[in-house]
């Protein structure tokens, strides 16, 4: 395996790397189905993959606690994975079936469980921002000490009402944790062609928002970042800025076939930075566990994995009576 | 155990593509993630990853073969030591791309009936008979709707330009954050697209937002979050989520404040599945209408009227009374020619009542005050009776809510109808400056009696 160059100190346990190793695969085998049941004519529409980005998500459940809330974009399948949500019913929803969280009537960019806390799966890029912002003024409305992890990409950095939020954000000192998912790529665009400033995480600055760039190729460096801002807003100081720094492997969605970048690029990541092989080295060498325990943990994904396509497979079309239902509550 | 490799579908319209290229030959070793072929769909030529890792055992498509439908088994991977000849069975096998159903046949357009029975329509008072009632501003009882509503529910709040401190560009608001504080009561930046997002993401999380745009004309910076967010999320996700939030300020055109001040939303708004929206005249329906809107789980875009705020009606003296939504108000009997409208446009309505009952032309006028859900019932049972019927709007022809009114009509009463209904709107240009102009843009009373004789053959 490539040497790897990497800042986190091991300061974890071989309990947490494991959940780690676990939930990360789990979501690289759940998107990896995904995309297979898209190319059998499954999974229609748009759908958007998040494999190479697993260790953000990851890293950040383990900061939060239960009651925070959590919103994101398109690219939702791993965050819900994440927070504990069913993999039949993501799948499910994914090949529009009755099973589905939104009873297969959102689709891939949209689902929600407000048992886990995750208020979407938003289709249009920034809308989530202020949104986020507001479950966050919720919260501070009623008194409570949770916290909202509100999700963009680089693309949506430089949507307006990103920055109209920041300002109410720190104006209201806000619980809400910022965390911009910079996979370098809005689309086609690469950041330098669409970005007059380098650094998305002194974008907080003009409105007095601290802000920091994290490895989001490490889950631990992603975690220790998470627990600062999360303990930043829990005691009242208002919002913070996390720019996590990723990259995915797939393109923007299935459809589109990634010539803005060389493939060389990708497979240089895949080699030398993916966040899952990282927990996998840490663990071996650690020996907090053998080659054939983590075969066992792979078994054990894939399993999950299977049944959950199969329960999206097998799970009924919605009635047509759902065609009228939910419109007005 | 060996895998088929299907024909992918690489984007949401593929049906059929063309393999252009392999990248990998018979006995060759792949791994997960490995580009093993090159596909042209309909848009772009696209890499083909493996999904799954072994050898590749028979390439079943050629290289240069087109019109390949998608799931076609294309190659069959193998695992290190399998023969592809044990495999010979499963390729047959193969479970073939699953056609496409046949779409099931539309059920025959149901035609109309041509003599309908009479629809129900709700025909009960709005308050009992023998009420107190108080004189009233229809900004008073604005105000006071939102009062009573704050001090029954804790998750209601207002949020808006100018709510608090300044107690309110136009004055609604005067009074309220004496009384709730500014956690309650919250003035914004001028931002309306951030501001609704909050608002509506804190509905999402269980609040009730009451919020105030200065007018409707600035709402179109936060329209996005207005459709996309409040309205469409209850659907999407499968009921789960709601959002109960109300959207208000005043609507249409004031005076003299020119064509990017003066434009009316009615129809923009009622377009949207989702959204309910309200459109009152009199301070009693402003006031208990608002309530109710308050009271909803649904998003409600609740429309007002600067030059209506100064004007007085008589207010049920009632501690707590409510206008349902989906009902309208017959303010005048009559049995000539129905007219229909709401909001501002009912001064108009009322006006030409007035005038034409003085030339012996009885017309009845109806008041809709909620535009979704419409109450279509009490105007069809109203134009059974009259036979004629004109609509008074202050928004632009095209797409209008006369026009809706007209098509409901024409499939529901068609054989009551003895003249063509006739949509009176404000002209279709944005709305001129110049005094002389902007009297031309708007409808005018005198408008509506001239479509009132033409649908009369007076």
């Amino acid at each position: 395996m490539a040497a790897r160059k990497s800042t986190s100190k091991p300061n974890t346990s071989k309990e947490e790397l494991l959940s780690f190793y676990r939930d990360m695969l789990l979501i690289r085998r759940f998107e990896e189905k995904a995309g297979q049941l898209y190319g059998m004519g499954l999974i229609g529409g748009f759908c958007h993959l998040y494999i190479g980005q697993e260790a953000v998500v990851v890293g950040l459940e383990a900061a939060a606690e239960e009651g925070d809330k959590r919103i994101t974009s398109y690219r939702d399948h791993g965050h819900m994975l994440a927070c504990g949500m069913d993999p039949k019913g993501v799948m499910a929803e994914l090949t529009g079936r009755i099973g589905g969280y939104s009873k297969g009537k959102g689709g891939s960019m949209h689902m929600f469980s407000k048992e886990r806390h995750f208020y979407g799966g938003h289709g249009i890029v920034g809308a989530q921002v202020p949104l986020g912002a507001g479950l966050a003024f919720a919260d501070k409305y009623m008194g409570t000490d949770r916290v909202t992890f509100t999700y963009f990409g680089d693309g949506a950095a430089n949507q307006g009402q990103v920055y109209e939020t920041f300002n109410m954000a720190a104006l209201w000192k806000l619980p809400c944790i910022f965390v911009i998912e910079n996979n370098q790529y809005a689309m086609g665009t690469a950041q330098r062609r669409s970005t007059s400033t380098p650094h998305l995480y002194t974008r907080g600055e003009a409105f007095g928002i601290p802000g920091e760039m994290v490895d989001g190729m490490d889950v631990l460096a992603v975690k220790a970042a998470g627990e600062k801002a999360v303990a930043h807003c829990r005691s009242g100081k208002g919002p913070y800025i996390l720019e996590v720094m990723t990259y995915r492997y797939r393109g923007h969605s299935m459809s589109d076939p990634a010539k803005y970048r060389p493939r060389e690029e990708v497979q240089k990541i895949r080699e030398e930075r993916d966040p899952i092989e990282h927990v996998r080295e840490l663990l071996l060498q650690g020996k907090h566990a053998t080659e054939d325990e983590l075969k066992a943990i792979d078994k054990e994904i894939k399993a999950i994995v299977n049944e959950a396509a199969e329960f999206a497979k097998e799970s009924p079309e919605p009635p047509v009576e759902e065609l009228w239902t939910d419109v007005y509550a | 155990m060996a895998t088929e490799i299907l024909m992918p579908a690489l984007s949401p319209t593929m049906e059929e593509g063309k393999i252009a290229k392999w990248l990998v030959k018979e006995g060759d070793t792949v791994t997960s993630g490995q580009i093993i072929a090159e596909i042209e769909t309909d848009k772009a030529t696209m890499e083909f990853e493996a999904v799954d890792e072994g050898v590749v055992g028979k390439i079943l498509i050629p290289e240069g073969t087109e019109g390949v439908k998608v799931n076609t088994p294309i190659a069959i991977l193998v695992e290190e030591g399998e023969s592809v000849d044990d495999l010979a069975s499963a390729a047959t096998a193969a479970p073939k791309a699953e056609s496409q159903p046949a779409p099931a046949p539309a059920a025959p357009a149901q035609a109309a009936p041509s003599a309908p029975a009479a629809p129900q329509a709700d025909l009960s008072p709005d308050w009992p008979e023998g009420t107190p009632m108080k004189t009233m501003t229809v900004r008073e009882a604005l105000r006071e709707a939102m009062a009573e509503e704050m001090r029954r529910d804790e998750t209601v709040y207002l949020m808006g330009e100018e709510v608090g401190e300044y107690q309110g560009a136009y004055k609604v608001s005067q009074g309220l954050l004496d009384e709730f504080t500014e956690r309650r009561v919250i003035d914004t930046p001028i931002t309306e697209h951030g501001f609704t997002g909050i608002a509506v993401g804190s509905a999402f999380a269980g609040l009730r937002p009451i919020v105030e745009f200065m007018t409707f004309n600035f709402a179109m910076q936060a329209i996005d979050q207005i459709i996309n967010s409040a309205a469409k999320t209850l659907y999407m996700s499968g009921g789960q989520m709601g959002c109960p939030i109300v959207f208000r300020g005043p609507n249409g055109a004031a005076a003299r404040v020119a064509a990017q001040h003066s434009q009316d939303y009615a129809a923009w708004y009622s377009h949207v599945p989702g959204l309910k929206v309200v459109q009152p005249w009199s301070a009693a329906d402003a006031k208990g209408l608002l309530k109710t809107a308050i009271r909803d789980p649904n998003p409600v875009i609740f429309l007002e009227n600067e030059i209506l705020y100064g004007r007085s009606f008589e207010v049920p003296d009632l501690p707590d009374f409510t206008i349902p939504f989906g009902k309208a108000k017959i303010w005048r009997e009559g049995s000539d020619v129905t007219i229909v409208s709401f909001g501002i446009g009912m001064t108009y309505a009322m006006e030409a009542a007035e005038r034409l009952a003085e030339e012996g032309i009885s017309a009845e006028v109806i008041d809709l005050r909620t535009l979704r859900p419409m109450d279509t019932d009490t105007i069809i049972r109203s134009v059974m009776k009259t036979n004629r019927c004109v609509t008074v709007e202050e928004g632009w022809p095209v797409c209008s809510i006369g026009n809706y009114i007209s098509s409901v009509l024409m499939q529901q009463a068609f054989d009551y109808l003895d003249a063509p209904v006739i949509n009176c709107t404000g002209k279709d240009v944005p709305m001129p400056y110049a005094a002389n102009l902007e009297k031309l843009a708007l409808v005018t009373t005198d408008e509506v009696i001239a479509a009132v004789k033409q649908v009369t053959y007076r």
